[in-house]
């Protein structure tokens, strides 16, 4: 089936597999590998992404389903000079990870919560994360991570692109 | 974890869903929002030949004051139920429980109807159908009929829809300004419940189970106890009594009997109930 996509602001049109997950759509056919495959059951986070700007597990979601919308991946944060956005440089400062495994996951799903709450609680910060499992940290400082991206987004919304648009 | 191969079908109105599964039978399964069914296909303990995609039917998304019930759409997310203003008020029992649901990947997907007619004894909604005696729309090539959240679950993952039928709305008695609870034994927040227990304070006082046979099931006994005024913590004591819990490696028949009883009763005193 021909699905058209718009992926990190670029619009794709792909023959896909009706049976394609969007996670295999990703790193498989587009080539995007930033979006981890992890428990590959919906539990563990590792593949989120956005769709049409909500979080989302691309591992329980055909490709099909997001014909004519739009996803935004790991990649499409960092500015075109690599520059981290605001929720990577948070993980970087406040050490939110150890082997990165979860992170991709983490940060998507972070970016989610910081675009509809900017000033989250640490009690919202830890319910936004809890279908992300991270095996390293403890969580504790990628709560803080999440903590140091809202006090420091200085009018910047998170993401370096708008959420339906690329990275400028 | 690939699924087998399927025909995909995206349904434009309900009209175009039932004309698909009236064209597939029995070959055909409905895809709402995929979080349960996507995981059996991946599993392969679903291989339907053709998918019905019906996640974007919108006009089947909505949450509406009826007088003295409220519609939910079946294709109503639980993000939407969790949020909304209508059910804060008239049924927050409804509300609550959809943010106990997954997690909020999950719940920014998976639908009310998807998750009823799923009919998975351990899931969180199907409970609250029966505490709060919900009633089942259920549109077919003949139209419409309404089935009573007790007759709605036949089976394990078993319902009243027929292959060749949609859930289309669940209606809920309101429950403005009355008491109710939701308990959930779970080791992760994410998962599912271990055991579960919904009640719905009101006139008629329901009280259901999750995980404690293989369908959702009400707590009829405890309910009986109630109306014969028991207290709380003597009505619990009846939770198990009609389930047929299965063990598995979470928990045994004992601790899932032992689980009802202690949530039973911390639900009905959060109620006031008993």
């Amino acid at each position: 089936m021909l699905i058209t996509v718009t992926v990190n602001g670029t619009e794709r049109t792909d023959e896909v597999e009706p049976r394609l997950l969007l996670v295999q759509y990703l790193r498989d056919v587009l080539g995007l590998t930033g979006t981890h495959i992890g428990c590959d059951t919906s539990s563990c986070g590792a593949c989120t992404v956005l769709v049409d700007g909500e979080a989302a597990k691309s591992c329980t979601i055909l490709a099909v389903q997001v014909d004519g919308g739009t996803v935004r991946t790991i990649e499409d944060l960092a500015g075109p000079d690599g520059a981290l956005d605001v929720v990577q440089e948070g993980f970087r400062q406040e050490h939110g990870l150890q082997c990165g495994y979860c992170t991709p996951g983490m940060v998507m799903a972070s970016t989610a919560l910081l675009a509809e709450t900017p000033h989250p609680t640490d009690d919202e910060i830890r319910e936004a994360l809890e279908g992300n499992l991270c095996r390293c940290t403890g969580y504790t400082s990628i709560v803080a991570s999440v903590r140091w991206a809202a006090e420091h987004a200085d009018g910047r919304s998170p993401g370096a692109g708008s959420a339906d648009g690329p990275a400028s | 974890m690939i699924p087998a191969s399927f025909d995909y079908v995206r349904a434009d109105s309900a009209e175009a869903a039932l004309a698909a599964l009236a064209e597939h039978g029995d070959e055909a399964k409905l895809l709402a929002g995929g979080h349960s069914l996507v995981p059996l296909l991946k599993l392969r303990l679903a291989v339907p030949a053709v998918l019905v995609d019906i996640g974007r039917l919108e006009d089947l998304s909505y949450i509406r004051d009826a007088g003295d019930h409220l519609a939910v759409g079946a294709l109503t997310r639980h993000r939407d139920l969790e949020r909304s203003a209508v059910l804060a008020e008239h049924l927050p029992l409804l509300a609550h429980t959809a943010h106990l649901v997954g997690d909020p990947q999950v719940r920014n997907r998976g639908t009310i109807g998807g998750s009823l007619a799923h009919g998975d004894p351990a899931s969180d909604l199907p409970a609250v159908a029966l505490a709060t005696r919900a009633t089942m729309v259920i549109t077919g090539p003949d139209g419409e009929r309404t089935v009573a959240a007790d007759d709605f679950f036949a089976g394990f993952l078993e319902t009243a829809v027929q292959p060749d039928e949609l859930l289309t709305e669940i209606r809920f008695p309101k429950a403005t300004g009355a008491a109710w609870s939701y308990q959930k034994f779970v080791r992760r927040a994410q998962d599912w419940a271990i055991v579960g227990v919904a009640v719905q304070g009101g006139a008629t006082p329901g009280v259901a189970l999750v995980n404690m046979a293989s369908t959702p099931v009400r707590a009829a006994a405890v309910e009986a106890a109630l109306a014969s005024g028991a207290d709380a913590a003597t009505a619990a004591e009846a939770a198990p009594d009609g389930a047929e819990p299965q063990p598995d490696l979470q928990a045994s028949v004992a601790y899932r009997e032992h689980l009802a009883r202690v949530l039973t009763r911390r639900a009905l005193t959060a109620s006031a109930l008993g």
